[in-house]
């Protein structure tokens, strides 16, 4: 096993993440249940590891881009979470003075070019990203997830076309939760394995457990380590699975009707991306007590976090009419 | 001063602007060898790192574009012709227009999109037309349609030096269109009218290639002693509202004339500020003359039959003050 070469500190850090992200979203999931958040959520419980693998085999200064599920990937790359969840409020004091939203989170200063509320828009972007960086010979890297669905769309393709025809320095994370909304995968794309699709633009296919961290962030850390070398891109595909509905409140449109099995979604939750970790690392690594604790301190970050974007005051309404056009 | 034509303009303030930022890059169809010219012999200067010669993969290289500018740098994406925006309308209107606001004010967008457009002779519906009034209902975004050589290098280093995503519309038949234009560095400003021709009697905005079109009609209105004032409004967005209103203020009828479709295009928009803000001006209701709803037609006979010129102008500007 390679994970001897992850410090304590730097597991310690992941596995931190990992309960952010969790507790972050089973928050989200029932204020908005009760009415304090909103629009609508996509939350990403179960998919933890993929976020949070990617993230932590990136620098500060490298780029990710994040998709319509994306509180997981921004709590990744350092979101706050009192920023994050006053966004969700629509109040001011969020990452977008409440102009973007739950699926529209942005911090350009931690290299988060936003979630994205378009499935597959985030992949040109990223590929942007680093033809910015191979322009300027600035040597960031940038990280792009997406779903098996937008594996689908147009720009996946033509994104990995122009970086692997180019060189660039992106790393494309498909986390295959087998569902686009409420359409299985198999029942629409032409391949198992996204990985595979890599092929047909002439670079690595790599397909990771998503739901063990270190296996995410070992494949990443090879992926970043090529591209920052000049030798182009990586396609990792982290199987993976998401517990909630594609949208928090689902049933309100479905009703009854339902399209995933019952026994789908408890099998899956046996291979909890947490419980994956505590198996592997409790407890000769960690002590039950010390994440029991790291639980506790996370738990207290996302209530006062709630309480931040409770106390928030909205914009102004006439902000509405801010923000559009810098003046220069 | 030298004399340059339109393309040469283009392919100097592109030249200028990748000198001066080393930010800046440009990319597109066929950008090395120069589809029509404008971006011929780039690649010799900047080479093929700044010069970046993409695949037909609109909406790839317009994505990577707007990741680029959000990533810190200036790109220059050229689209080929206008219909071609179709295949990028996402990375255009949900991307670049809107990521800036989203965001609450965090992005600088500084993108600029060039394309071809408009009707050139027998080109057919997908590579004929001027789509920028389709843009012009998406808030985020700024266009700029220049009609002659000096606003064509002006108004294209002002968009490239520009922080926020801008449009520029080429029109295909003012190619070998010949301006005098300095030699020195000069900047058009985008939001400021020209007044091309001035004049007492009607006001003529006229968009594009149209103000060729209307400054010949003005001269045989002349004739008939109608005295036409021109207006190139030489950007859609910001739209220039002030030089139309005083000059309708002066001569009291106007003819809004857009070689686009006549239903929601520009002219649609211009003659509605001027209805809203202009009205005491007016002596008859504005008047606007575009093309008719239906896709720019192949045969020569039809396409000529559906775009303004300058005697359908001259005819229109009598019939309303007759």
């Amino acid at each position: 096993m390679a994970d001897t070469s992850l410090s304590t500190d730097k597991l310690l850090d992941m596995y931190r993440t990992m309960q952010t992200i969790r507790q972050f979203e089973s928050r989200v999931r029932d204020i908005f249940q009760e009415g304090q958040i909103p629009g609508f959520v996509h939350v990403s419980i179960g998919e933890e590891a993929s976020a949070t693998g990617v993230a932590a085999a990136l620098t500060e200064q490298d780029y990710i881009t994040s998709t319509h599920r994306g509180h997981g990937h921004l709590i990744a790359k350092g979101g706050e979470v009192k920023p994050m969840m006053a966004e969700l409020f629509g109040k001011k004091t969020g990452y977008c003075k409440g102009k973007g939203g739950s699926m529209h989170i942005a911090n350009f200063e931690l290299g988060i070019l936003g979630a994205n509320g378009i499935v597959g828009a985030g992949l040109p972007i990223a590929t942007g990203a680093g033809l910015a960086a191979k322009v300027r010979g600035s040597g960031e890297v940038a990280a792009c997830f997406f779903g098996d669905g937008a594996s689908n769309e147009g720009t996946f393709h033509e994104s990995l076309n122009i970086a692997s025809s180019w060189k660039l320095p992106v790393i494309y994370v498909c986390e295959n939760n087998l569902y686009g909304e409420f359409t299985a995968g198999k029942d629409v794309t032409s391949v198992k394995d996204i990985a595979d699709r890599a092929r047909g633009h002439d670079m690595p296919g790599v397909v990771v457990n998503g739901n063990d961290v270190v296996e995410v962030y070992e494949a990443t850390g090879q992926a970043v380590e090529r591209a920052r070398k000049g030798e182009g891109p990586t396609l990792i595909e982290c199987k993976t699975y998401r517990w909630e509905g594609h949208v928090v409140g689902e049933e309100a449109f479905l009703g009854k009707r339902s399209y995933r099995p019952s026994d789908e979604i408890e099998a899956w939750k046996k291979r909890c991306p947490l419980i994956t970790f505590e198996q592997r690392f409790v407890p000769d690594t960690f002590s039950e007590e010390g994440l029991t604790a790291v639980q506790a301190e996370v738990k207290q970050a996302i209530d006062d976090a709630v309480q931040f974007a409770q106390d928030s005051p909205y914009p102004a309404p006439e902000e509405a009419l801010d923000d559009m056009f810098s003046a220069t | 001063m030298s004399e340059m034509n339109f393309i040469q303009a283009i392919n100097t303030a592109l030249a200028e602007e990748l000198r001066l930022d080393p930010k800046t890059f440009l990319m597109g169809l066929d950008v090395w060898v120069g589809a029509f010219g404008a971006t011929s012999g780039l690649t010799d200067e900047f080479g093929a790192e700044r010069i970046l010669n993409a695949p037909i993969s609109e909406a790839g290289y317009a994505g990577a574009g707007v990741g680029a500018a959000m990533a810190g740098m200036r790109p220059i994406v050229e689209i080929e012709f206008a219909s071609f925006f179709y295949c990028c309308w996402d990375q255009v209107c949900n991307q670049a227009a809107k990521l800036r606001y989203m965001s609450g004010g965090q992005a600088d967008m500084p993108i600029t999109f060039r394309a071809v457009c408009g009707a050139v002779g027998s080109a057919a519906a997908q590579h004929s037309e001027t789509v920028y009034s389709q843009f012009m209902s998406v808030p985020g975004l700024k266009i700029v349609v220049p009609s002659g050589a000096y606003d064509m290098k002006g108004l294209l280093k002002s968009a490239i030096r520009d922080n926020n995503p801008v449009l520029v519309f080429e029109h295909l038949k003012l190619g070998r269109s010949k301006e005098e234009v300095p030699d020195d560095e000069y900047l058009v400003p985008i939001g400021q009218a020209a007044v091309k021709r001035a004049g007492s009697d009607v006001t003529i905005i006229a968009i594009g290639y149209m103000v060729s079109q209307a400054l010949k009609a003005a001269k045989s209105l002349e004739e008939d002693g109608i005295s036409a004032e021109v207006i190139d409004p030489r950007s859609l967005i910001p739209l220039d509202e002030e030089t139309f209103l005083s000059s309708v203020a002066k001569t009291h009828n106007v003819l809004v004339v857009d070689e686009g479709h006549l239903r929601c295009g520009a002219a649609a928009e211009i003659s509605a500020v001027i209805a809203d803000k202009g009205f005491d001006s007016l002596d008859a209701p504005v008047k606007r003359l575009a093309a008719p709803d239906v896709p720019v037609p192949f045969s020569p006979p039809l396409e000529k039959f559906i775009l303004p010129n300058d005697k359908k102008i001259s005819a229109t500007v009598r019939e309303m003050l007759g």
